[in-house]
């Protein structure tokens, strides 16, 4: 499946893309291309928007740093490994196949989370 | 050093024990936690594990399988330091000699005085008292929330859900404005009231009212006003648990275990860390108290770095929080001073949706974000780089 434009994916720079679940795609500084699921395993927060270095991205929230090449995670308060998806980029256009195995989502991600919804609009 | 001694056990504890399996030690390791725990993650005690969404499991931080070697000693206080003998005396009579000793003992609540003996009158910091807490908060009743800072907020906010009917009190005109800003002060009270708390700000608590044991029947304000309640939380900040080390030699204030910039207290083979130390801080010229999860758990290999006699420490990354509120996420980094101005780079504040600056002389010098992750990484990114903080030294 064709994800995105190489491109559009600046070095250093990850992307969701919007699959259930959702899909990280990094460029690393090396010019290595990763995918993995999107969603930190520990709460709901996007890897893509973590911190790049080198082959490891940090989940923004909570700091667990995940493996672009394994999906394993360094320590606590992640503690499972996130899938990783096959990469190939032909030309300008980067595919991925989808992982076969179950994602390792976090609790309430995907089911209702119970209690009233809190009132979040806009206060304008 | 054949044996190193860590003093509580909990996030800083247990990051300071990986930092030195990292780090090449391979020598024993004695673990002291004054809880009968193992090390349990804190955050959600007033989030999820609230709500009852989390259980007592899912707060573990150690990972399935994680062996690091260590023998633990848990359920009994550090109750003395002798650092010339090295040993640490635990409540039980039992010691601990080392060559090297990691203080982590985190830090407690403050109280209103006689506020123990009340059932119904809460703190939160341990498993133990969320359990508690968590159990009265019952559809329908009434509780009042002393202190509008960060624990206090998140527990507002899961209370309102959970159908709780919630006042806020605090000393400051709008919940942290002190940390944030009177701006952001003012997007968080309108969080807070449009999903129907009841914000008291510029509130004295005088102390809480009832027949002194049993069930407190409220607090009572400075001026007369009287907050009836069903249950009642104390939020109003948290002292260092340092207290067992008065006499020890080491040298603490009420900001806690005093240390250089590298973790290591007034005596050498001993440093601190987490919300029990005040490392000191270049910029502030003074020793500075970072109560917050990443501080404890990043600051920890750079405290071991400085035990094991590495030279060259890391740098340690600016100060990093997040809270949730009513299923936003705040975000702030860096050090933020009173005249310190705001711009808006994102969004629009009033949308509940923005990433702020916080400018000194231009510079940015602090970052605050509600729901916007992605920006607030890469300026999270900017704040860090070498250049900007040694602009915002100088
Ligand atoms: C309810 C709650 C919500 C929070 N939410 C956030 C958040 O959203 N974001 C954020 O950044 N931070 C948050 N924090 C703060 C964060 O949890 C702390 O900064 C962090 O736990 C500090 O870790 P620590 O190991 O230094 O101290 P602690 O976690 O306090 O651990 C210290 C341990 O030492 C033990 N101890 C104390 N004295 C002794 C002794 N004499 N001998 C042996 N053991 C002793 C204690 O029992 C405890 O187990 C929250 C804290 C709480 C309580
Ligand atoms: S959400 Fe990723 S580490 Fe917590």
């Amino acid at each position: 499946m064709r994800v995105c434009a190489l491109s559009e994916l600046a070095p250093g720079e990850g992307r969701r893309v919007e699959l259930d679940p959702p899909v990280a795609v990094f460029h690393t500084d090396d010019g290595d291309v990763y995918a993995i699921d999107d969603t930190c395993t520990h709460q709901d927060a996007s890897l893509a928007d973590g911190w790049l270095e080198g082959c490891e991205v940090e989940c923004p929230l909570h700091a667990s740093r995940f493996d672009l090449r394994t999906g394993a995670v360094d320590a606590p308060p992640a503690k499972k490994p996130v899938r990783t998806h096959e990469v190939s980029v032909e030309g300008d256009d980067v595919y991925i196949t989808l992982s076969e195995a179950a994602p390792n989502l976090p609790p309430g991600v995907g089911a209702p989370t119970g209690g009233s919804a809190p009132s979040t609009q806009g206060l304008a | 050093m054949r044996t190193v001694a860590v003093v509580g056990a909990s996030l800083a504890g247990l990051s300071a024990v990986r930092a030195l399996r990292r780090q090449g030690f391979e020598g024993r390791v004695v673990v002291v936690g004054g809880e009968p725990h193992r090390p349990y993650d804190r955050p959600p005690l007033s989030k999820d594990f609230l709500a009852g969404r989390l259980e007592e499991p899912d707060l573990t931080l150690e990972a399935e399988g994680e062996d690091l070697g260590l023998e633990w000693r848990l359920g009994s206080p550090a109750v003395c330091l002798d650092p010339s003998a090295r040993t640490v005396r635990l409540g039980d009579g039992s010691a601990v000699q080392a060559d090297g000793v990691v203080l982590a003992t985190g830090a407690l609540p403050c109280r209103l005085p006689g506020s123990e003996r009340y059932d119904n009158v809460h703190v939160l910091r341990t498993l133990r008292d969320a359990l508690a807490l968590r159990e009265q908060l019952l559809p329908g009743r009434r509780l009042v929330v002393v202190g509008a800072g960060l624990i206090g907020l998140e527990v507002a906010s899961t209370a309102r859900a959970l159908g709780i009917d919630v006042t806020v009190v605090d000393p400051q005109a709008a919940p942290m404005t002190e940390a944030l800003g009177l701006d952001v002060a003012g997007v968080v009270t309108a969080l807070h009231e449009r999903n129907g708390v009841r914000l008291l700000g510029g509130a004295r608590v005088e102390g809480l009212v009832g027949p002194g044991a049993g069930r407190a029947e409220g607090v009572q304000l400075h001026g007369g006003l009287r907050l009836p309640a069903d249950l009642v939380l104390l939020a109003m900040g948290v002292r260092p648990a340092v207290e067992w080390l008065h006499g020890s030699g080491v040298r603490v204030d009420r900001r806690g275990v005093l240390c250089d910039g590298a973790g290591v207290s007034s005596i050498p083979g001993v440093v601190a860390v987490g919300d029990c130390s005040a490392w000191y801080d270049v910029e502030d010229a003074d020793f500075r108290r970072e109560e917050h999860w990443t501080a404890a758990r990043e600051r920890a290999a750079v405290a071991v770095g400085s035990l094991l006699g590495c030279s060259t420490p890391a740098p340690v990354r600016p100060p990093y929080f997040w809270s949730d509120q009513f299923g936003l996420r705040l975000q702030f980094t860096g050090r933020r001073r009173a005249d310190d101005e705001l711009v808006v780079e994102e969004g629009d504040p009033l949308d509940l949706d923005f990433l702020a600056t916080y400018r000194r002389e231009g510079l940015p010098v602090g970052v605050v974000a509600l729901e916007r992750g992605r920006s607030f990484t890469k300026w999270r990114r900017v704040l860090a780089a070498p250049a900007i903080q040694q602009a915002v030294r100088a």
